[in-house]
C-alpha cells in the first residue's frame, strides 16, 4: 500500500496549478460567465498541448495510459478555477464511454483523435421528466437497413455545443445501447439551456429522425448497462474531485477575507463564529479529497468498490462543496450576495455539478443498494 | 497510490489474524456491552493479552527494537491497528490508547535514556497501565492554567492539588501529570512533566460515574506527594511542549484502529435494522434509514482513509501536528450520529435496560448513545479541536481574549 502521491503526480498538480493559474484567472472567469468571453479552440488546444486530453487513452491509442488518480489531480485543480469548458464532458464521459464500450475501430477512429484534441465528445442521458431513475430512456433507434433512425430528446447533455460528436443512450429493442452520432448529421438540433451556472454548458439535444449507420453502435446493442455504470461512477469522481478543488478555493477566500477583514477592532477571524466555520470546512475538504482520491483509485479496482465509492465521493464532495460556498458567503457579508464578488460562480457551480448525474439523497440510495440494504 | 496489500503485507496480515484468533481474552471485542464493576479481571485480561502480543513481535510496531518494541513499518503498523482495535472494544480500548498511544511516544520522544528502559518495554508489554493527569476542576480547555503545584525539596517535587476525568486511573499503575513548577512566568512556561507512581503515598483516587452509569474516570487527589526528580521528563519548565506531544499523539493516532471498531459496531447496527420492524416494514427498507445508513457508511470510509493518509505522514518521520484535530473532530461526531442512527430506529424500546424482558440487545444501543456523548468532549472538546485547526492549521488570528500576556 502506498497512501501518497509520487513524485511525477507532484509534477503533473505542479503544472495544473500553473496552468490554472494563468489560464483562469478571476478576470477569466467573471467575464466568462457574463458572456464576455467563451471557450476557444485555442484553450481546448493549450490543453491537449499539455497531454492532459490523453490521459486516460491507452498507448495504443495514442494516449498517454495513465491512471484516474492522475487526471483527478488534474481536475482538483481545475476545479480551483474554476476552469469552465468541455474537459470532463469530452475526457470522462465520451472518452471513456469509446474507450470501455468501443470495439477497435471505433476506438481506432475516435482516441487518437480524442488524444490529440481534435475532436470533443460528450454522453446524451437523461431525458426531460423523472431524472431519478438511470432507466428512464424513451429515445428510440429504430433498425432500418443498413442504418438505425435515432427519435427523441435529450436533455442536461453537459457541452453538447462545444462537442464533435455525441455519444446516445437509447432504448433498441435488446436493450440499452449508445450510438456515436455526429454532431453534423441532419437532425440533431443542439440548444443551450438558460442555467443559473454557466460554467458547465447544459444542453438540449433533439434527434428527429437522425439516420446513423449500424456500426455507429458502440459495442452490442443491448450491452451498454456495465460500460454506463463504470462511465456513471467515472463522472461521479470527476465532478467529485472538481469539487474538491473548489471546495478549497472558496475556503482560501474565507479565510483571506476573515483575516483581512477588521471589525470591532479586530480582524474578524479572530472571532470563533467565523474561526469555527472555517475550520469545519476544512474538515470537510479534507474529508472529500480522501474519499475522492481513494474513489479514483477504486474505479480501475473491483466494479462493487468502484461504484460504493464514486457515490461515496459524490455525496460528500457535493455536500462539502455546498456548505463551503454557503458558509464563506456568510463570513464575506454581503460582498458575498453580491454579482460582483466570483464567490456566486462557485456557489452556483457547487449546485450544478451537485445535481448532475445522481445528487447526494441519490447516491445515498444508491449505495444502500449496493451495500445490500 | 495504491491500496492493495503487496504479497509481504498480505502475509503479514494473514499471519497476524491467525495469531489473534486464538488469542483473543474472553469477553473483549464481544458484541455485548460488558458491565463495570470488573475492572480489575479487565485490567489482568489487558495485561495478558498486551504481554502475548509483545511475545509475539506485535507489540510496538513504531518503537524500535532496543526499548522492546518490534520496529515494524507502517503498514504493519495499520494492520496490526486495524485488526486489534475491535478486540479492544468497550473493554480495554482506551487503556490501550492512553499506555501506548500516548505515554509511550511521549516518552521515547522527550524521556531521558534510563526513562526510556524503564518505562518502554514495560508499557508496550502491558505490565505498566498509564493514567493522564492532564485536566483539572479549573483548567480544562484552558489547560496551560492548571494549578496543581510543587514545592522542590533536596531531589524531590512535592506535589498537591487534584486532577479530573483521568480514565482508568483506578486501576492505572503510573501517571503522566502536568504540575506548575513556577508561577512566576508566562502559564504555558511554568509547567513541568512527571511519571508518577500511582502507589506513592498521598495519592488518592475517587472514581466519577459517566452519564452511561459507567465509572471509567476519576479525580486523583495528589497530597504532599513526593516524586524523585529522575522522574520529570524534559526540563524544568518544558511541561507544555511535552503535553503538547502528548496531545498530539492523542488527536493524531487511533483514527486507523477506530475506523474498523467503528465500522464492526456499525454492522451491528445494521443487523439491528435488517431485523426491527418498523412502519410494517424491516428498517432497513424504510427510505430514511436507509439514507442514514449509507450515510454513516460512507463517513466510515472518509475516516479509513484519511487515517491511512496520516499513518503515511507518520511513516516519513513527520511528527503528528495540528491536523489531527480535523480527525478528532470527525470521528467523534459521526460516531454520535451511528449511535442516534440505532436510537432512531428502536424508538421507546431503546430506553430499556437490560434488566427488561422487552429490551433488544441487552439494552447496548443506549449506553453505546450515551457514551458517545462524550466524545465530543474527550481528549479536547469540538470547540478547541476548531480554534486548534483554526489557528495553527489555517492562520487565523488568536481570539483576543485568549492571547498571552508576555512575562
Amino acid at each position: 500500500m502506498d497512501f501518497d502521491f509520487s513524485q511525477e503526480q507532484e509534477i503533473l498538480r505542479d503544472s495544473a496549478k500553473r496552468f490554472v493559474e494563468k489560464e483562469c484567472s478571476v478576470d477569466y472567469i467573471k467575464q466568462f460567465v457574463d458572456n464576455k468571453t467563451f471557450f476557444t479552440d485555442e484553450m481546448w488546444q493549450k490543453i491537449a498541448e499539455l497531454g492532459w486530453t490523453a490521459v486516460l487513452i491507452p498507448e495504443e491509442y495514442g494516449g498517454l495510459g495513465l491512471s484516474f488518480v492522475d487526471l483527478g489531480i488534474i481536475l482538483e485543480e481545475m476545479g480551483r478555477g474554476p476552469m469552465p469548458g468541455p474537459f470532463i464532458s469530452s475526457v470522462v464521459l465520451a472518452g471513456e464511454a469509446i474507450r470501455l464500450a468501443g470495439n477497435p475501430n471505433q476506438k481506432d477512429a475516435y482516441l487518437p483523435k480524442m488524444a490529440m484534441g481534435e475532436v470533443k465528445g460528450t454522453l446524451a442521458w437523461a431525458e426531460p421528466g423523472d431524472l431519478s431513475s438511470l432507466d428512464n430512456i424513451t429515445l428510440t433507434a429504430n433498425s432500418a437497413g443498413e442504418s438505425f433512425t435515432l427519435n427523441g430528446t435529450k436533455i442536461f447533455v453537459p457541452d453538447a455545443d462545444l462537442a464533435d460528436f455525441i455519444i446516445c443512450v437509447v432504448k433498441t429493442e435488446e436493450g440499452t445501447g449508445l450510438f456515436l452520432v455526429e454532431k453534423e448529421d441532419p437532425g440533431v438540433g443542439i440548444k443551450v439551456l438558460p442555467t443559473m451556472d454557466r460554467t458547465v454548458n447544459l444542453c438540449e439535444v433533439v434527434f428527429n429522425n437522425v439516420a446513423v449507420p449500424k456500426d455507429a453502435l458502440l459495442g452490442q446493442a443491448g450491452a451498454a448497462d456495465a460500460f454506463l455504470r463504470q462511465v456513471f461512477n467515472r463522472v461521479n469522481v470527476a465532478y467529485s474531485l472538481d469539487m474538491v478543488g473548489g471546495g478549497r478555493k472558496v475556503l482560501d477566500m474565507g479565510i483571506e477575507y476573515a483575516k483581512t477583514r477588521v471589525q470591532f477592532g479586530q480582524a474578524i477571524g479572530s472571532f470563533q463564529a467565523i474561526k469555527h466555520k472555517c475550520a469545519e470546512l476544512l474538515m470537510g475538504v479534507e474529508c472529500s479529497r480522501s474519499i475522492a482520491y481513494y474513489a479514483a483509485w477504486a474505479q480501475e479496482q473491483d466494479e462493487r468498490e468502484a461504484t460504493i465509492n464514486a457515490s461515496g465521493a459524490k455525496i460528500f464532495s457535493s455536500d462539502m462543496y455546498r456548505k463551503a460556498t454557503k458558509e464563506v458567503l456568510q463570513i464575506l457579508g454581503g460582498i458575498g450576495f453580491s454579482w460582483e464578488h466570483e464567490l456566486h460562480i462557485y456557489l452556483k457551480r457547487a449546485k450544478c455539478l451537485g445535481a448532475l448525474f445522481g445528487d447526494a439523497a441519490f447516491h445515498r440510495e444508491r449505495v444502500a443498494q449496493e451495500l445490500g440494504y | 497510490m495504491d491500496f492493495l496489500y503487496n504479497a509481504a503485507e498480505q502475509a503479514f496480515k494473514d499471519k497476524f489474524e491467525t495469531w489473534l484468533s486464538s488469542h483473543v481474552p474472553e469477553g473483549f471485542g464481544a458484541p455485548q456491552y460488558v458491565s463495570p464493576g470488573t475492572w480489575d479481571k479487565m485490567a489482568e485480561e489487558y495485561r495478558r493479552f498486551q504481554g502475548a502480543l509483545f511475545d509475539a513481535g506485535y507489540a510496538g510496531i513504531n518503537f524500535p527494537k532496543s526499548y522492546g518494541g518490534a520496529e515494524g513499518n507502517v503498514m504493519e503498523n495499520i494492520i496490526v491497528s486495524e485488526l486489534t482495535g475491535p478486540v479492544y472494544f468497550h473493554a480495554m480500548g482506551g487503556c490501550h490508547v492512553i499506555s501506548l498511544g500516548l505515554a509511550a511516544p511521549t516518552i521515547l520522544a522527550w524521556g531521558n535514556e534510563t526513562q526510556k528502559q524503564e518505562f518502554l518495554p514495560k508499557t508496550l508489554n502491558g505490565q505498566i497501565i498509564w493514567s493522564q493527569g492532564f485536566s483539572e476542576p479549573n483548567a480544562g480547555s484552558d489547560l496551560a492554567s492548571l494549578g496543581t503545584r510543587t514545592a522542590k525539596e533536596g531531589d524531590e517535587y512535592i506535589i498537591n492539588g487534584q486532577k479530573i476525568w483521568s480514565s482508568f486511573a483506578h486501576i492505572a499503575d503510573w501517571c503522566i501529570l502536568v504540575c506548575r513548577t513556577d508561577n512566576t512566568v508566562a502559564k504555558h512556561k511554568g509547567l513541568s512533566y512527571f511519571l508518577v507512581d500511582m502507589k506513592l503515598p498521598g495519592i488518592q483516587v475517587r472514581p466519577i460515574m459517566n452519564i452511561a452509569g459507567e465509572a471509567e474516570f476519576n479525580e486523583i487527589f495528589f497530597e504532599d506527594v513526593r516524586v524523585p526528580e529522575a522522574m520529570r521528563v524534559g526540563r524544568e519548565g518544558d511541561g507544555w511542549k511535552v503535553a503538547l506531544t502528548t496531545l498530539g499523539h492523542e488527536r493524531y493516532l487511533g483514527e486507523v484502529a477506530m475506523a474498523s471498531t467503528f465500522l464492526k459496531e456499525y454492522n451491528e447496527i445494521v443487523a439491528l435494522a435488517k431485523r426491527l420492524e418498523l412502519n410494517g416494514r424491516v428498517a432497513s427498507k424504510d427510505p430514511i434509514i436507509r439514507q442514514k445508513l449509507a450515510q454513516i457508511y460512507v463517513e466510515l470510509s472518509v475516516m479509513r482513509c484519511s487515517g491511512y493518509r496520516n499513518m503515511s505522514k507518520l511513516a516519513k518521520g513527520e511528527m503528528p501536528g495540528p491536523e489531527g484535530s480535523v480527525g478528532k473532530l470527525f470521528w467523534s461526531e459521526l460516531h454520535q450520529e451511528m449511535t442516534e442512527v440505532a436510537i432512531d430506529m428502536l424508538g421507546p424500546y431503546h430506553q430499556l435496560t437490560a434488566k427488561s424482558k422487552y429490551s433488544i440487545d441487552n439494552g447496548k444501543w443506549g449506553f453505546h448513545f450515551l457514551r458517545a456523548k462524550g466524545n465530543t468532549i474527550e481528549q479536547g472538546t469540538s470547540e478547541i479541536q476548531k480554534n486548534i485547526i483554526g489557528e495553527r492549521v489555517l492562520g487565523l488570528p488568536k481570539d483576543s481574549a485568549r492571547i498571552v500576556k508576555k512575562g
